[in-house]
């Protein structure tokens, strides 16, 4: 019995091929892309150190507790939730390595919605546009996020930057669904009345879908961050620093304590981040 | 192409058709297929076959039919939301089914408004930017389109209320906004599809009330589409009823009953036997809300307000009948604490054994409410126009409707 039907196909040369004719071809542009990524990540990242950590940790709070809205008792709660949990991991020494990950998960973030917000609009308006990026959507949040390392490098060396595009690459889907998804929940009768009145393309997405679809864009948005903060610890396999970082060292080391601490303050940011953004997208919903 | 003067819409053999085999579905109806057969063979849903129709220049117009009947269809054809198949369709004289997409939008701004039978208000908007939502889209500037739809607010009796979310209103006063919405464009033509059907009897009535005032005030063109004989024959000028997408019958009220087109219409507005057969006892309405001569004004206006009634039958405690009252006599005497006796008018009355055919007569030659009285000359019951039409028109389902293919081209009154 043979377990081999012909000689294998040569995708996995095709796909090598295909990287290296465009590293041999694009040099330039991948480097311009590099540099660009570089100056978000980089100035996000010394904007927020040039905050003192207590004024920056009672900043958080502030914002909890405006966004939540005073009356809420899980507003306060979230507010001591993240004074604790940001003083214990500024206690533990691990403040620039959070920050370094905060700054990397923002930077991601912008170019998901920058990405991502258009596409998700075009799906939502054209039957052809959704029938074409579905299975590209199917793939990305298929595929091992291992496997977008290796190109990552190939293009754009080690470092923060390939760490940030593979972020954005497994990032990207969920808010571009849920924004397709949230167009085409708004009731047809809207849509209707919008065509009734004479609204143009524009119009229609700006005074009538958009608005009816912000609370599934805000839960997109939510999941991609928590999401780019799952890729943190992946990202740091090719250098992109962060909190990924001392739980990587904890894994070869063996240290099980170090890479307990920093899954913890991996979870800390994340908790803080998720009920944010979800505040933001319920405040909206409740207007 | 010019249309004789006054016909603000015309429709010229309009037919719309849904599915991918829509042309050969067409071909297939213009032998006589009926609409069943043409779902079932060519898997295409009829809206409007054949269609032609002219409206007039401040009329309102009552699209009459039971669901899929094809009437929203019809009505959206008007404004181009659906693009007919066949036919044309001609505003002011002038022909948009091939009018390309700038100037399409152009005309639907400047001569459409259009109401929705679920409101379709922007919920994330309040009832002011809901009104201004149409002057917004045309890019009138901000202190102008606002002061407009303030106007509006307060001509639909919304004042107050201008900064409320669309949730926090009553399914009455939604409608109210975006009756407001569609008025506040200064629209030539008013569609309205189904716009009172989701409210409930009383708040529809008033809203009949106000749209007749408004239009006796404004002269639009409004085009209603309805489900409910009722309300077509009370706001409709003229009435054109659909079955299965096929126009039957247009006319005036009167004419629609009189001369009902075939067995179908006749079976909407079925009468001529019925009204030798019902006697008032059967069909009246019992007096739930009735004025005491000694009530002082403003009791009347509160029972009126609650009632939704213009006019309360004065009644007193033996139950013998004093007169009817109206709004307007009410309101000119608001100061005194006692009725004037002789403020009240006087009301036909009938008994309990009359006849249906009999009541008719009387309601339209007095134009007021018939009041039954008992032997004991008490008072036991109402019979209004209302109260009338509910008892000739009695709406068969579509299987119990005779199913009889008429001719497309002699159906016109």
């Amino acid at each position: 019995m043979s377990y081999q039907l012909g000689s294998p196909l040569p995708i996995g040369q095709w796909v090598s091929n295909g990287v290296n004719a465009l590293t041999n071809n694009y040099a330039s542009a991948f480097n311009a892309i590099t540099a660009g990524v570089h100056f978000l990540i980089a100035s996000l990242r010394n904007g927020l150190l040039a905050i003192p950590p207590l004024l920056f940790i009672a900043l958080v709070a502030v914002l909890a507790v405006s966004l939540l809205g005073w009356r809420r008792k899980g507003a306060w709660g979230l507010a001591l939730f993240s004074i604790l949990g940001l003083l214990l991991v500024l206690n533990l020494g691990y403040w620039i390595a959070l920050i370094d990950t905060l700054a990397l998960v923002l930077a991601s973030e912008i170019m998901v919605i920058v990405l991502g917000l258009p596409l998700g609009i075009l799906g939502g308006r054209s039957e052809i546009a959704d029938r074409i990026l579905r299975p590209i959507l199917d793939v990305m949040q298929t595929m091992p996020a291992f496997v977008y390392l290796v190109p990552a490098v190939i293009f754009f060396g080690l470092g923060l930057v390939p760490g940030a595009i593979s972020t954005v690459i497994f990032a990207l889907p969920p808010l571009i669904r849920l924004t397709t998804l949230g167009i085409r929940q708004v009731p047809a009768e809207l849509v209707e009345a919008g065509n009734a009145f004479g609204a143009t393309w524009w119009q229609m997405l700006i005074k009538i879908q958009l608005p009816n679809a912000l609370p599934s864009i805000m839960a997109g948005v939510n999941q991609s961050i928590m999401l780019s903060l799952s890729m943190v610890v992946i990202a740091a396999m090719i250098g992109a620093g962060g909190l990924g970082n001392v739980v990587l060292e904890g894994i070869t080391q063996l240290d099980v304590g170090k890479g307990f601490v920093g899954g913890l303050a991996v979870v800390i940011l994340a908790i803080i981040l998720d009920r944010l953004t979800q505040a933001i997208g319920k405040k909206k919903r409740s207007l | 192409m010019t249309s004789e003067p006054g016909a603000r819409i015309r429709l010229e053999n309009v037919s719309k058709v849904f599915g991918r085999q829509a042309e050969r579905a067409m071909e297939a109806l213009s032998r006589g297929l009926s609409k069943t057969e043409v779902q079932r063979q060519y898997a295409a849903t009829v809206g409007v076959f054949d269609v032609s129709l002219e409206i007039m220049s401040g009329e309102i117009f009552v699209i009459m039919g039971l669901s899929g009947s094809g009437k929203s269809t019809l009505l959206r054809l008007i404004n181009r939301l659906h693009q007919p198949n066949a036919g044309k369709v001609y505003i002011d004289g002038q022909d948009i089914t091939r009018l390309p997409t700038k100037p399409l939008r152009e005309l639907r701004r400047r001569k459409f408004g259009m109401v929705f039978q679920n409101f379709a208000l922007l919920p994330h908007r309040t009832v002011m930017g809901n009104v201004e939502f149409g002057l917004e889209i045309q890019g009138v500037p901000k202190a102008q389109r606002q002061q407009r739809a303030q106007e509006v607010i307060d001509t639909v009796g919304l004042g107050g209320y201008e900064s409320s979310f669309a949730a926090e209103l009553s399914g009455g006063m939604q409608q109210r906004v975006g009756l407001a919405r569609a008025l506040a464009v200064d629209p030539e033509i008013l569609l309205m599809d189904e716009a009172f059907s989701a409210l409930d009897p009383l708040i529809r009535s008033q809203l009949q009330d106000d749209l007749l005032e408004i239009q006796d005030r404004l002269g639009k063109t409004i085009v209603f589409v309805s489900h409910d004989l009722d309300e077509a024959l009370k706001l409709g000028g003229r009435i054109a009823i659909m079955r299965n997408g096929r126009l039957i019958q247009v006319g005036t009220p009167e004419e629609i009953i009189a001369q009902p087109a075939d067995d179908y219409v006749s079976a909407f507005v079925e009468g001529a036997d019925r009204t030798q057969v019902l006697t008032a006892s059967q069909i009246m309405r019992h007096p739930t809300v009735t004025a005491h001569p000694q009530d002082a004004s403003c009791t009347l206006l509160l029972k009126m307000e609650r009632s939704g009634f213009g006019g309360l039958v004065v009644v007193d405690s033996a139950r013998r009948l004093h007169g009817y009252i109206g709004l307007d006599s009410v309101i000119s005497q608001r100061d005194r604490k006692r009725l004037d006796p002789d403020s009240l008018h006087t009301l036909p009355t009938a008994t309990p054994e009359t006849k249906l055919g009999e009541l008719i007569g009387l309601v339209t030659e007095q134009g007021s409410p018939v009041v039954i009285l008992d032997a004991k000359e008490r008072v036991i019951g109402i019979v209004d126009k209302s109260t009338l039409l509910a008892a000739l028109a009695q709406m068969p389902s579509e299987e119990d409707a005779p199913d009889q293919p008429s001719a497309p081209q002699a159906q016109q009154a």
